[in-house]
Order: C-alpha cells, then sequence, then structure tokens
C-alpha cells in the first residue's frame, strides 16, 4: 500500500524530534522520532511490537529483519526518520487475521526453532526469499538464508521449512535425498 | 549515538552545499555502515544529510557509448540481478553477491559501498589507538591482532584493509566514478578514488571536501569480459564474513589465448589492489597454470605479512591461480555452490 | 492393558511455538511499563589498575539523563562477596559490580548510566570519561601457564580428576605405541542471539518483579534478595522464555545487579540491555591447553592413559569444570593419571558454556585416538570397541546404562564408514579432498530434585507448573506431553507455566537435568493426581470405579476407566467434582535430599559417536562439512521431534567449536578485540549442510523415574574431534588447536 507523503521538515537540529508517516502492517501511522532512533528501537521501545528482535543492533546478525517495501532489512541500521512514507511489515503483521502464514506454520511443523529469539527475523526473511523467487534449491536456501545467524542451530530445519512452503508454491521440486 | 542534526536532501546541489558548509557533517543513504559505526561512537557526524530523495541519483542507465551508468543510491541487490548487469558484467554481480547478507545487499547503495570503512578490529573500538580514527593516536594493528589486515600498500600508519567485494569487481572492470562537488562534476578513475594509507590514513578516498559520489559508470569494454570472468572470495565462513582474500578476474581469450586480463584483489590492501604488470604479462600468453603463476607473483610483488597474516601472502597466489582458472575455462565461482570449481 | 504414552515418545510440534513464531514470546528486555528508565554501561579499556577519575560532566547535562552511578555513589549495598555468591558459582570472590575502584578486567562495568531513553542513556554513556591508573596484566594462557597450579578449593559439583591409577608415565615409557601432543581450544563466548537483559518493574511497596535473562529465575530471585537485603517475598522473578542461554545464564550476570540497584536507588523502573560487544565482558568458555600421552600394545589395548589440562580462569575465581575425567572413563587403562590445573589472567570469570569441559577434553582424547589408531593400524572404530569401558573405572562403579556400542555401530552404518578408505588423502573428487572422521561422545547424565504442581479444574483443562525455565530446549512441549498422558487428555487440554520465581522449586536449567528432573516432579504431580481422583471417584454412589485402586484404572480420553473393563469408565469432570471442583498435587523428584548430585550406586552418562565428512580444497584450504551422523544413547526419547533439534543445535555448536569459534585478545592492551557477531564467527546457515541424528535404543530405569538421561549437551560432545580427525584424513595433517581456520590448513599443506 502506499501512504500519503506528509514530508517532515527537511532540516531539523539536534534533538528535536520529526514527524513521519508509515504503514506499519497495514495501518497507517504518525509519528513523533527523533533522528537518533533507529526503526529496530521505535518499534520495540515506542511501539511495543517487540516481535522483531534486536541480537546485535550492527547488522550482523538479522534478527532485526523486517520488510520494508516488499525488501528485507535489517531494522536496526534504519534511522527511523528516513522512514517517511514507507511501508514496514514486521512479523506481527504476518498473521493479522490470526492465521498463520504458511511460513509461520513450516517452522513451527518442523521444529526450525529453538529459544525462539531469531525466528522473527527467520521469517520475516524466508517470507522475503519466498517472494524474491530466487532461491530454487537448498544450497540457494541455504545461501539466501545466511543473514539470519540461528545460535540454537536450528539451520536444517530452517532450510526444510522454508523448502516445503517453496515446494507448496510451486516454486521449487522437493529435492530427493538418495 | 552522538546527537546530530538531520538534513533532507531535495537535490544533489542541496546535498553538496550542506556536505561543503560542514565538515563534519555525513551523507547517509542506506545507513548500513555509518548507523552500525555510530553505535560504536567511530563516527560522530554533526548533521547527517539525507540523499535518499534525491531521483537524479537513483536508477541505472546505458550511457551514449555503450557502458552503463549505476546511480550512487541504486541498491546493490538491484545492481546484481540488473539484467543489463548480470548479462554484460556478470563479475561485478558476482562481486556484489558475494559479500554480506540479503538484507544488508537491499539497503547498501552503490555510492555508500564505495564509502564503507574498514574492518579493523582497533578502527571500530574507541578504547584503543587507531591513526584513521583518531590521526597521531597510532596504529594498534601492527604488532597487534592482525590476520586480517593488508599485505600489500599498507604504511607504517596503518595496515587496515578495505572491505568491499563490490569495489573489487568495480576495480577490475575499471569503471569511473562520477562525483559532484561545489566545483561541479569531475570524474575519478576507479583506480584512482580509494587511497593507500601512507601518512593519512584517516582518509579512505580521494574525495573532495564536499564532495559526493553521484554515479558509478561502468565502461563499454569491460563488456567483452562477460564469459572469461571469476569472483572468487575466500573467508572464515561460508558465507557473511569479510573477505580474507578475494579475487575479481577478467580475460578476453582467443581460444587458449589470454588477449587480455584484469585481475583485482580485495581483502589484502587498504584499496582494491590492481597492477599493470600482472595484467599485461598475460596478454598473448597461453592460458595455463604456469602464465596465471607469473601473473599471481606479478600482482602480488612486495607482499608483506605481518605476525598473523603472513599466510594471506601465499594464499592470495593460489587464489589468483585458481581465479583466472576458472575465468580461462568460462567456469565462475557460484556464489551459492561452496565448492571451488 | 491400555497404554497411556499417546504423546510420550511421538513427534510433537513444541506448544510454545505459536508465540515464538508471530513475534508474542516476550524477553527479558520487552516487558513494559509506563515511567520505564533505560540504562547503559561504560566499561572499562584497561585491564588492570585503579580507576582515579570519573567525569560524568559532559554525560550529565544530557538532557533525560537521571542518574550515572559510579563506585563513588552506588547505594550501599552488597558489601560482602558471599552475598554475590551462587550456588553453581566458583570458590573465590564474586565479581561485584562498581564495588571499587579497581579494575579487574577490560570490559569491566564502571558506570551506569540512567536515562528517560535508551538513545539518550547510549548517548550519554559515550560522553563519560575515565582516568584509570594502569598496572601490568595478564591476559596470555601461552605466559600465565608457568604459574599453574591445582585449584585448592573444588567447585561444588565438579568432579576432582580421580587419584591416579597404576604408573602412567612408566607404562608409557614401555608401550609398543605411543601418541603424545598437546591440544589447544580457543577462548569461546556463547553469544546467545538474546543479549542478556533485566527489566525491574518497580512494584512500589519495596516490591520489585524482575525479568532478567537467566536459566535460573529461583536463583536470580535469591540473589537479589540477599545482595539487596530484600525479603523473597518482595522479589518476584518472571521470565517465561529465554533467548538462548548455553550456560550463560546459569549465574545472576552483571545486568541483574545494576538494573535491580539502579530501580531501588531512583524508585522507579529499570530496564538494562547489554550491548553486543558487551556480550564479551562476562562469562565464556576457557581457553583449554591438553596435553594428552596415550600408550598400547601392539593390539591397541591402552596401558597408559596421561591427560594434564590446563584451563584459564580469572583472577578472583578458580572456574572449574570436568576436562580430564572423560579419559579415564572412555576408555580402561592399568595406568591412568589425569591432572587439572589452572592459570589465572586478568579477566572476567570464565563459566559454563554447553558441555562445560567435555567438548575440550574429549577433543583431545578422541584426536588422540585417532593418532593411535593411525600408530597401530587399526581401525579408529575398531581401537575403540578394543578398548571399550564396561564400568566406570574413575569411580568403580557400573553404568546405569551404556548403548554406544550400538551408537558405533548404527552411526557407522548410516554414514557408510565401511566404505572408508583409511589411507590419508586417499578419498577425492576434483580438486577436493574428502576426508572421513570419527570420534566418542560422552556427557554427564543427571536429575536434580525439582517441584511440580498439577492442578485439574473443573473443565477438565490440567494446568503445571514449575519454576525451572525453557531456553529452547523444548522443556515446555515435554512437560506437555507427560502431564496430558498421565491424565489420558490431549495436549491443548494442558497449559505448563515455567520461568516463574514463584511456583515450585527447580534448579536452574542446565547440566542437561531438566527432562529427567522437571519431567519426574511432573510425573510424581500427576501420579498424585490420579490417586486422588480414583479415591474420590469410587466414593461417589452407584460410581463404575466403586473399589478400584489406582493400579486398577487407566485414564484416556477424558475418563479413568478399568483396566481390564474399559465398559466401566467414569469422566475425568465427574471425578474432579466429586473431589470438589479441583483437585491439585504438588511433589516433588530427586535423587536424595537437597538435591545435590549425592553418590549413586551407578554411573550415569549419555554417550554418541559422531561421524563427519569434510571436503578440503586442496589448493585453497576451503574447508565444508559437508555430512555428520550423530548416533546418541541417553536413555528415553520423549519427544523425537524435539530431541532431533537439541542434537542438531549441539552438533552446530561442535562445527563452530572446530571451524569458527575464537575470541581474539589483545595481550598488549588485555582486551577483547573481535567482540562482535561479524568478527566473532559462530557458523552462518551456509555453512551447515546434512546433519543426521539417530536415537539408539537405550534402557535405563536408574537415572531418573522416566527413564531420561538427557540431550541438552552430547550433540556437541565430540563433534570438534570427529571433524579434526576428517580433515586429518583429507590432508594428513593433524590440526591440534581449535578453530581449524584456512591458515593453519594451508601451514601444513602438502
Amino acid at each position: 500500500m502506499s501512504v500519503h507523503r506528509d514530508l517532515p521538515a527537511r532540516a531539523i537540529v539536534g534533538t528535536q524530534t520529526v514527524t513521519i508517516a508509515i504503514a506499519l502492517n497495514g495501518e497507517r501511522r504518525s509519528l513523533k522520532v527523533s533522528p537518533a532512533t533507529t526503526l529496530l528501537d521505535l518499534l520495540r521501545h515506542d511501539l511495543a511490537l517487540t516481535g522483531t528482535k534486536k541480537g546485535c543492533d550492527h547488522g550482523q546478525c538479522g534478527a532485526c529483519t523486517v520488510i520494508i517495501d516488499g525488501q528485507r532489512i535489517n531494522s536496526c541500521l534504519q534511522l527511523a526518520v528516513m522512514q517517511d512514507g514507507k511501508a514496514i511489515t514486521t512479523i506481527e503483521g504476518l498473521s493479522p487475521d490470526g492465521a498463520l502464514h504458511p511460513l509461520q506454520a513450516a517452522f513451527i511443523e518442523r521444529d526450525a526453532f529453538q529459544c525462539g529469539y531469531c525466528t522473527p527475523g527467520q521469517i520475516c526473511s524466508g517470507v522475503a526469499l519466498i517472494a524474491e523467487g530466487r532461491a530454487t534449491s537448498r544450497e540457494e536456501i541455504r545461501e539466501h538464508m545466511s543473514g539470519n545467524i540461528c545460535r540454537c542451530g536450528a539451520y536444517p530445519n530452517i532450510v526444510d521449512a522454508i523448502e516445503d512452503v517453496l515446494v507448496q508454491r510451486g516454486q521449487l521440486m522437493k529435492e530427493t535425498v538418495e | 549515538m552522538n546527537r546530530f542534526s538531520y538534513h533532507r536532501a531535495d537535490t544533489i546541489d542541496d546535498a553538496v552545499r550542506a556536505l561543503a558548509a560542514d565538515p563534519a557533517a555525513k551523507i547517509i543513504a542506506g545507513g548500513t555502515n555509518l548507523v552500525d559505526l555510530m553505535k560504536y561512537d567511530v563516527e560522530k557526524p554533526s548533521t547527517l544529510i539525507d540523499v535518499t530523495r534525491i531521483e537524479a541519483l537513483k536508477g541505472i542507465s546505458e550511457t551514449e557509448d555503450g557502458g552503463l551508468r549505476i546511480g550512487a543510491l541504486v541498491p546493490n541487490t538491484t545492481v546484481a540481478y540488473d539484467e543489463r548487469v548480470a548479462s554484460r558484467y556478470p563479475l561485478l554481480a558476482s562481486a556484489i553477491l558475494a559479500g554480506a547478507t540479503p538484507q544488508l545487499r537491499n539497503a547498501a547503495t552503490t555510492g555508500g559501498n564505495l564509502n564503507q570503512r574498514t574492518r579493523c578490529y582497533y578502527f571500530n573500538d574507541v578504547a584503543t589507538p587507531c591513526n584513521k580514527r583518531e590521526p597521531g593516536s597510532g596504529c594498534s594493528a601492527i604488532g597487534g591482532l592482525n590476520r586480517i589486515h593488508a599485505i600489500l600498500g599498507a604504511s607504517e600508519h596503518c595496515i587496515a584493509t578495505h572491505p568491499s567485494d563490490m569495489c573489487v569487481g568495480l576495480a577490475a572492470l575499471g569503471a569511473d566514478v562520477h562525483v559532484v562537488g561545489p566545483d561541479g562534476e569531475r570524474v575519478i578513475p576507479f583506480a584512482d578514488y580509494h587511497r593507500l594509507p601512507r601518512d593519512a590514513p584517516q582518509r579512505d578516498n580521494t574525495l573532495r571536501l564536499g564532495e559526493i559520489v553521484v554515479s558509478i559508470v561502468l565502461p563499454p569494454d569491460a563488456a567483452s569480459h562477460g564469459v572469461h570472468h571469476s569472483y572468487l572470495k575466500l573467508r572464515d565462513r561460508l558465507s557473511y564474513a569479510f573477505a580474507l582474500v578475494s579475487v575479481a578476474t577478467a580475460l578476453t581469450m582467443e581460444g587458449g589465448t589470454i588477449s587480455s586480463a584484469r585481475i583485482a584483489l580485495g581483502g589484502v590492501a587498504h584499496k582494491p589492489w590492481r597492477r599493470q604488470e600482472a595484467e599485461t604479462a598475460l596478454a598473448g600468453r597461453a592460458a595455463d597454470e604456469h602464465s596465471f603463476a607469473v601473473a599471481a607473483d606479478l600482482l602480488l610483488d612486495g607482499a608483506q605479512g605481518h605476525e598473523h597474516n603472513a599466510f594471506k601472502v601465499e594464499l592470495a597466489r593460489r587464489a589468483v591461480i585458481r581465479a583466472l582458472g576458472q575465468a580461462a575455462a568460462g567456469t565462475p565461482q557460484s556464489q551459492t555452490d561452496k565448492r571451488i570449481a | 492393558m491400555l497404554k497411556n504414552d499417546t504423546h510420550i515418545g511421538s513427534p510433537r510440534s513444541r506448544v510454545d511455538g505459536p508465540a515464538k513464531v508471530t513475534g508474542k514470546a516476550t524477553y527479558a528486555a520487552e516487558f513494559a511499563t509506563p515511567d520505564l528508565a533505560h540504562a547503559y554501561i561504560v566499561g572499562s579499556s584497561v585491564a588492570r589498575g585503579k580507576i582515579t577519575g570519573i567525569d560524568v560532566a559532559a554525560a550529565g547535562a544530557v538532557p533525560g539523563v537521571i542518574k550515572i552511578f559510579t563506585h563513588e555513589n552506588r547505594p550501599r549495598t552488597a558489601w560482602l562477596s558471599f552475598r554475590h555468591k551462587t550456588i553453581v558459582g566458583p570458590p573465590g570472590r564474586p565479581f561485584r559490580p562498581l564495588y571499587s575502584d579497581e579494575i579487574q578486567y577490560s570490559g569491566q562495568p564502571i558506570v551506569l548510566v540512567v536515562a528517560e531513553s535508551f538513545d539518550v542513556a547510549r548517548h550519554a554513556a559515550s560522553l563519560v570519561k575515565v582516568a584509570y591508573e594502569q598496572h601490568p596484566h595478564e591476559t596470555d594462557l601461552g605466559r600465565a601457564r608457568s604459574d599453574s597450579y591445582e585449584p585448592p578449593r573444588r567447585r561444588l559439583g565438579i568432579a576432582p580428576p580421580p587419584k591416579p591409577r597404576g604408573d602412567a608415565a612408566k607404562a608409557y615409557d614401555e608401550a609398543a605405541v605411543r601418541v603424545s601432543a598437546e591440544y589447544t581450544i580457543a577462548t569461546e563466548h556463547h553469544n546467545p542471539m538474546e543479549p542478556h537483559a533485566t527489566t525491574v518493574i518497580w512494584e512500589g511497596g519495596g516490591k520489585l518483579t524482575v525479568h532478567d535473562k537467566t536459566q535460573g529465575v529461583q536463583s536470580s530471585q535469591a540473589y537479589v534478595a540477599r545482595v539487596f537485603g530484600l525479603s523473597s517475598d518482595d522479589v518476584r522473578v518472571i521470565s517465561p522464555y529465554v533467548g538462548g542461554g548455553f550456560g550463560s545464564g546459569l549465574r545472576p550476570q552483571h545486568q541483574l545487579f545494576l538494573a535491580v540497584m539502579a530501580s531501588l536507588a531512583l524508585e522507579r523502573s529499570v530496564r538494562l540491555e547489554l550491548t553486543r560487544q558487551q556480550m564479551f565482558s562476562h562469562v565464556h568458555r576457557p581457553e583449554t591447553i591438553n596435553v594428552l600421552s596415550l600408550g598400547a600394545d601392539q593390539d591397541g589395548k591402552l596401558t597408559s592413559i596421561q591427560h594434564h589440562a590446563l584451563a584459564a580462569t580469572s583472577r578472583f575465581e578458580d572456574h572449574q569444570e570436568v576436562v580430564v575425567n572423560w579419559s579415564g572413563l572412555l576408555y580402561p587403562a592399568e595406568n591412568v593419571d589425569l591432572r587439572y590445573e589452572l592459570a589465572k589472567l586478568d579477566t572476567a570469570s570464565p563459566g559454563d558454556m554447553r558441555a562445560p569441559g567435555a567438548p575440550l577434553g574429549v577433543f583431545a582424547l578422541e584426536s588422540a585416538m585417532d593418532e593411535l589408531a593411525i600408530a597401530a593400524g587399526i581401525d579408529p572404530i575398531e581401537l575403540r570397541l578394543r578398548n571399550y569401558a564396561e564400568r566406570d573405572e574413575n569411580d568403580d562403579k557400573p553404568f546405569t546404562s551404556k548403548a554406544l556400542r550400538a551408537c558405533y555401530s548404527e552411526g557407522a552404518e548410516r554414514f557408510g564408514w565401511s566404505r572408508r578408505d583409511p589411507k590419508p588423502g586417499s578419498m577425492r573428487e576434483g580438486r577436493e579432498l574428502i576426508g572421513w572422521g570419527m570420534a566418542s561422545g560422552v556427557w554427564d547424565a543427571n536429575m536434580m530434585k525439582t517441584s511440580a504442581r498439577a492442578v485439574l479444574g473443573a473443565d477438565g483443562k490440567l494446568a503445571i507448573s514449575c519454576a525451572t525455565s525453557d531456553i529452547g530446549t523444548g522443556t515446555y512441549t515435554i512437560l506437555t506431553q507427560i502431564a496430558a498422558d498421565a491424565l489420558g487428555l490431549a495436549m491443548d487440554d494442558v497449559t505448563v507455566a515455567l520461568g516463574d520465581s514463584s511456583l515450585p522449586t527447580s534448579p536452574v536449567q542446565g547440566g542437561s537435568w531438566t527432562a529427567a528432573s522437571a519431567g519426574s516432579a511432573v510425573m510424581a504431580a500427576c501420579q498424585s493426581l490420579r490417586e486422588t481422583l480414583v479415591k474420590h471417584a469410587g466414593k461417589i454412589d452407584g460410581s463404575p470405579l466403586v473399589g478400584a485402586g489406582i493400579d486398577d484404572v487407566a485414564f484416556a480420553g477424558g475418563r479413568i476407566m478399568m483396566r481390564l473393563d474399559a465398559s466401566r469408565s467414569l469422566s475425568l469432570a465427574d471425578a474432579v467434582a466429586a473431589a470438589g471442583g479441583s483437585v491439585e498435587a504438588e511433589e516433588s523428584a530427586g535423587p536424595g535430599l537437597l538435591g545435590l548430585m549425592l553418590p549413586k550406586s551407578h554411573s550415569s552418562y549419555t554417550h554418541a559417536a559422531v561421524f563427519a565428512e569434510v571436503r578440503i580444497d586442496q589448493d585453497l584450504g576451503v574447508l565444508r562439512v559437508t555430512r555428520i551422523v550423530s548416533a546418541v544413547a541417553a536413555g528415553r526419547i520423549l519427544n523425537p521431534k524435539t530431541a532431533r533439534s537439541q542434537i542438531i543445535g549441539g552438533v552446530v555448536w561442535g562445527i563452530g567449536m572446530a571451524l569458527h569459534e575464537e575470541t581474539l585478545t589483545d595481550h598488549r592492551l588485555g582486551r577483547i578485540m573481535n567482540h562482535s557477531f561479524a568478527e566473532y564467527h559462530v557458523p552462518a546457515n551456509a555453512d551447515i549442510h546434512d546433519i543426521e541424528v539417530i536415537f539408539v535404543e537405550e534402557h535405563d530405569d536408574k537415572t531418573s523415574p522416566i527413564g531420561v538421561k538427557g540431550l541438552g549437551e552430547i550433540g556437541i560432545v565430540g563433534t570438534a574431534a570427529a571433524i579434526a580427525n576428517a580433515v586429518h584424513h583429507a590432508t594428513g595433517n593433524r590440526i591440534r588447536s581449535l578453530p581449524i581456520t584456512i591458515d593453519k590448513i594451508l601451514a601444513d599443506a602438502v
């Protein structure tokens, strides 16, 4: 969806806040943010959307992955003030009516998580991977999911879950082992 | 993260004016490196100039002479999967896909990639001396932990490396960097964009005050390297890690003979490393291991290891030979199949 | 006979799955409250010395800063070091944050900035200026090695090396086949994905609700009460979800102290979340050097085992692990000499990290066994079978169960070991050398005293509660399975509450003991409920169960029925109604008094055989682990799905230990330098290929009442050795220091 562009002042000084408009999980939101606030901290601290996780805060783990205008992005490296006019989907937005997204269901079925902390980032990343349509083998899934670190080591199950959904959608023929 | 002012630029001129007015201001686009460094207090800009709304910095277009112009704001992902890039400059696409992750490539921009800063441990930790971060404070990597550091072109003041993969590809292709500053536009050949540390390691590149990168132009002749190329990256894990050594190479071949060669190394110096002698030595030579070894030795002439990174000299030599072999055979390294063909 | 095991032993999806995949599971830093203040730590930039001055003027002037705490203005709490001690802590003086001007390690928290927002706290922290008087430090184990010592006081629960048996040195000298070498493992940091964090909710009236990243809510509760002189009634710790622990949450970490201190001083709610960089400022796996010598006769029968280990510890505590004992346990020999020493460094104290000690000692032992197999010309599995321990010779006891033979055979079969050409460098495909290696794994099987409550309501819903945690191990799920089976319910009819200090007593979640311990407690509580229900059911007028005893009935499908006549049955709802509307039971299970590990008549261990395939580019040294088979003997498997995940996770850790993980310290600065996820590598998705898990049949009726031996740690033990052995098989080069990085492979390249 597109958002009405309600551009803020072009220049703001120091600790002044600025108003931005974003579409967050399909809902138009007008928010006051400080320029030093990252999108991740905006979500977690100000909007209580704690499904998006902070694992490293430096783009080195992928736990904070959200989908911005259709692209998976590390929200920890994005300044909130620069998101004006963008459509952002977080883990909370993947099952708005309560019905799990097929990848969420596949994660449960394949036991693709343990502690659960990297999981929202993995799922947002996986949903984007499926939409990108570039991964057509387990090997490619592995490489295209390498931006999401899982310290519990659930990687094989994460690949299984994504493969299941790609197969369901006809994007991938199931590889047969032996 | 320090307090800073935020300036959203509407036009290139606007951005240049704001940047020229304040030496402590910084341009922000993808944010993937700058925000990272701001959280470490390595970068403490007075003002962030947001250029992401400037239309003139966007898009990929043909140049009149058959090259390709990539706007500074074009995300790495868009470049890598652009049909024109993938078909005419596959080396560049491959180099981009060897770096970082899908998430980072979606955010990181072409211009920003040129300006990313080193991964040196000491540069990134404000508790330690570092000449690049704080000129005159000393280089901790010399005599310290330097396994990931430079073996070529380093100085007694700094042994940091440039971390980009994309730039290694651009260096090999011989791209031009178009910049605009207070004095107008100028073109910097890629080889001259980044610099060696010498006695001023705080300067990564040759941009002048107030200049911003507006586009990268890929030359038409580089397009002839569409078949014989490879980007080979060696690192400490199979993905999501910076290069210990990387090689970008593109050849033109006539039968089994090399007509012309381009080779650039990443992870070994303060800038992507190219040497004319190594490339000239391959012209007219048979595409065999002997020729490749001669070129590798010329490229690495004078390479010097430190306490922990001496292995890089031999690793780089072998990587050059292998990458040239892959290029000659027309079997470039895959960035998803981790087996090295 | 009606068998109740509908859920136990079957693959069941995690009951906490929906919460975790939708982002609704709430972790320590995610509990919110109005008026929450945010804290940020400033760490020391020197390794040893004194703080001579702290200038907080600039930081204090930042709008939004509430208070800056240093050792000079720290509230008057926590004077005595013993108050900081916890049961899992080692001998020594525990680190006390902001206690004095003394700097004990680089990165030590020395200032806490509290502000109205996270941004402000972080910014203000960067403006704090600290002056130091630097003292000489030592962080290099190689140099500190000359000052090694046997720990004078033993750590509770950590068995010291057994007494020497025979004369190992003499037997070694006389042995027909000998191998002797040094094996080292780098310092590692746990790096759970969730950074350590504490949110303290100031409830007023002196009461605190604390959300702490911990593996033991009651341990955190006791610590806070003890250190700050509070009644434990006034401190409730609630941590329903923990974003990975791996041992890092066994002891209260400094963010708990600092957050509670600030909350009490400011009388308001405070959150403190460590940065990833600060995650390198506390617990870690100690760098460990093993010197291992094996002597054997011509047939490979071991005659002498000498295993001497040296581990790093901090200046102020003697952290200890079981590193060498495994060498006297896995293989019998007449002559055994095992020693374990420490050396002090100016670092934070090391602590338990997934299977503490075992993967370190077993890496050395199983590498040496591989070297011995080659020296003796015997297949590595055959060598291990010829030296199979039928008893625990360290403690001179029988095993409760030991199906390691089956691990070897089933693992070898699945891996295709019989197709292995033993000659190093003999298997290749193109430019890739292929290596196949194997190793044994072993880890403690324990049970700790744990309590659980079971409440069955009139609605037929069963509520289970216990203070233990689920750090990702699957505890919620297996307890649900156990309870559902006990009362013949669907899993949906059972809820499990964990991670709340007000719930029935549990030890920390660690040591792979939770399934056996909490599982047995839940089983006991449910058994008590069953008895109550049957008693009341029999008293109902005209009850079909009149006169029935507990052994006469079965619970299934929401009904209680006679085992021999299923037509005689009563609904659970009727039985609950007869019992007064709800039935409740709280029971404990444990091996003995106090819940401590007491001497037992048997020794109990889990075992594994790990098989690894590596492919190494012969020129470039690039290594891929393309296949792992881990065959595990761990007693009864409650849930094959979550159990498999536990082993896969352990194997991934083993791959990380073998190839990636290494904390790098600049010894001149005494400072860890790769303190980030970009430079401290853990495996990424692309590094992990096929991992196959086999659970071999193993019946164990002595370790725990429910036949469980535990799975959290066995997966890592042996994996690094199997990979190192595979590297040797591929290249002919023996790499004895972990991680095996490209430079080490190249250094030895032919």
